[in-house]
């Protein structure tokens, strides 16, 4: 191999380590969504904000001087919590009204939080305190910074749990039968408004987990951040196939790791257009996702 | 006194936009997230029409013709991304036209022929009071006769059950298409008039929260209601004006009452202020024989 092609394949394995940094954050927001949608088939579009949230909660938990790991659990109970009493106050009363007024109520909810946010905590970027001190590690013509490993062992530790918790628990067997048919779950003696209560808990708290994250990888945070992770986590979903939770992840690491490769190869202008080109595309050939299956429709 | 007039003219181009995503959204029961990509469709060709083309004719008769081109052109684009994406349904197809209307926004960012990310300066001011809102009562005329013919009826009946449209011999697709088409020509339409207002366009004024927004008025009014879409355009045009003019504190908090003003309406009204009714005054109604 000539000595071009060897930095070219290094300069193709930093885009992916890249890529799956970043698929990993996408991942986890659109577990969120994905969850959500599954169980009341509702876009929740202020899901973004929980992230907003989360990052918001754990710049100041480690600006107070609370060591890394505590403030990232934190800051996921709490924007776990902030969801569960929009889902009480705002999503609950809605849910009748049918899927419209819905969508609308949640981008509502998520205006609400971007302008209240802007206003309340400052519209200006925060510089997010280095709570981990980054360290590089070199392989050959290869980096991987601590903070990557981080990301990515924090996101397997999440996704395993989630597994552990929707598959081996009586809980995580509620939410299924909740989002298999709510009647019967119902009938069955499920309290499905608790069981709803809870997957808004898990899904806005592994979001607020990726905005702690991600305050840790780019050292910013702002209340606009949620704005952009949160539609692009929301293509993910959809890519997988919404409402499938292994489908959400593939589709945030497909996003991540082809956003990062045409940023790395191409043009980075284009960047968010690439995103939403790759999700067209797999929509014409597999309207229903990657893992989605076609349901015959029926009168 | 200029600034009323200006905001005069944004309501009726609102009004505008409004009907054309009315026609695929209330209407046809498309759901689409990407009239803002539409819009801005409109008012780059337009106003690259009237800034490059630089015809030797009267400001009125290239506005006019900007504007037939600016709907051509987004009736175009309509087709374009109608064809593909109206084979998918509900939430997919809100999403494929969001990215659609991302990529137009990402596209018009990159070129640099019409200022790029600086925005495209210089249109000539051609659109005033006069044509704006003839703009509009041509655009309610044409909704309401579209609505009355057999055109209207089979757009109508897709909204209500696809496939009980189809199996009655609808061409649904088809119609589909159209619906989407004419309603994506509304939004370029409206765009030709929003550059030729402003003066200046920039890809920053057509972002996703538009296409948000523009869904928020005819979801207001009422989703299938041209009255409903024209009080809808103009309530959310004004609203955050005047929350501006009630005082620096009230100015500051706008965007967060408007937001809540939203949540609030949705839970006492779901169905938006006329439901799926018309506004009609009793001399407009024909007289039954």
């Amino acid at each position: 191999m000539s000595e071009d092609t060897i930095f070219f394949l290094y300069d193709i394995a930093t885009y992916l380590i890249n890529g799956i940094t970043q698929g990993s954050i996408y991942a986890l927001i659109a577990l969120g969504y994905t969850m959500v949608y599954g169980i009341i088939k509702l876009i929740n579009f202020a899901h973004g904000e929980f992230y907003m949230i989360g990052a918001f909660i754990g710049f100041y938990l480690i600006t107070t001087g609370m060591p890394f790991v505590p403030a990232l659990l934190l800051a996921m109970v709490g924007s776990g919590l902030v969801a569960v009493i929009i889902e009480r106050v705002v999503y609950r009363p809605i849910r009748s009204a049918g899927r419209i007024s819905a969508l609308i109520t949640a981008l509502g909810t998520s205006l609400f939080f971007q302008y209240s946010g802007q206003l309340i905590l400052g519209a200006d970027p925060k510089a997010f305190p280095q709570a981990i001190k980054v360290k590089t590690y070199q392989f050959g013509e290869l980096y991987i910074t601590n903070t990557q490993i981080i990301i990515f062992i924090s996101t397997i530790l999440l996704m395993i749990f989630l597994w552990w918790l929707v598959n081996k628990t009586k809980i995580g067997k509620a939410m299924r039968a909740t989002s298999f048919d709510m009647k019967a779950a119902q009938l069955m003696g499920i309290d499905t408004n608790k069981i709803i209560s809870f997957t808004f808990f898990v899904g806005a708290a592994f979001a607020g987990a990726a905005g702690v994250l991600v305050g840790l990888y780019y050292n910013t945070v702002e209340p606009m951040m949620g704005l952009i992770p949160g539609l692009k986590a929301f293509v993910a979903a959809v890519l997988g196939g919404i409402g499938i939770i292994p489908g959400a992840v593939i589709g945030g690491l497909v996003l991540g790791i082809a956003e990062n490769l045409v940023v790395g190869l191409w043009v980075s202008t284009y960047r968010d257009a690439i995103a939403f080109g790759i999700l067209i595309l797999i929509l014409l050939f597999k309207p229903a996702g990657i893992l989605g299956k076609n349901k015959k429709e029926k009168v | 006194m200029d600034y009323f007039l200006y905001l005069t003219q944004m309501c009726g181009i609102f009004m505008i936009l409004a009907m054309g995503l009315n026609l695929i959204n209330g209407l046809c029961g498309q759901f689409s997230l990407g009239h803002a990509g539409f819009w801005a469709v409109g008012a780059y060709t337009g106003a690259a029409f009237s800034v490059f083309l630089d015809l030797p004719l009267p400001g009125f008769a290239v506005l006019l013709l900007a504007c037939i081109v600016g709907f051509i052109a987004s009736a175009i684009a309509g087709l374009i991304i109608g064809i593909p994406c109206l084979r998918l349904r509900g939430d997919y197809l809100a999403i494929a036209t969001l990215g659609f209307g991302e990529i137009i926004r990402i596209v018009f960012m990159n070129m640099d022929s019409v200022g790029g990310p600086r925005g495209f300066t210089d249109i000539p001011k051609l659109a005033n009071l006069f044509w704006v809102y003839l703009f509009v009562v041509l655009s309610i005329i044409f909704c309401i006769n579209l609505i009355r013919g057999g055109y209207g009826r089979a757009i109508i009946s897709i909204r209500e059950d696809e496939i009980a449209a189809e199996s009655m011999g609808i061409q649904t697709f088809k119609y589909k298409t159209l619906a989407f088409c004419i309603g994506a020509g509304m939004a370029g339409l409206a765009g030709v008039l929003f550059a030729h207002t402003t003066q200046f366009i920039s890809p920053n004024n057509f972002t996703f929260m538009w296409s948000v927004i523009i869904l928020l008025m005819i979801i207001l009014g009422g989703l299938g209601s041209i009255s409903g879409a024209i009080v809808g355009a103009v309530i959310l045009t004004l609203l955050p004006e005047i929350l501006r003019l009630l005082g620096p504190t009230i100015s500051e908090w706008r965007m967060v009452i408007y937001s809540v003003l939203l949540i609030v309406l949705m839970l006492a009204k779901p169905t938006g202020i006329f439901g799926k009714q018309e506004l009609s005054l009793p001399f407009f109604k024909k007289e039954k024989a």
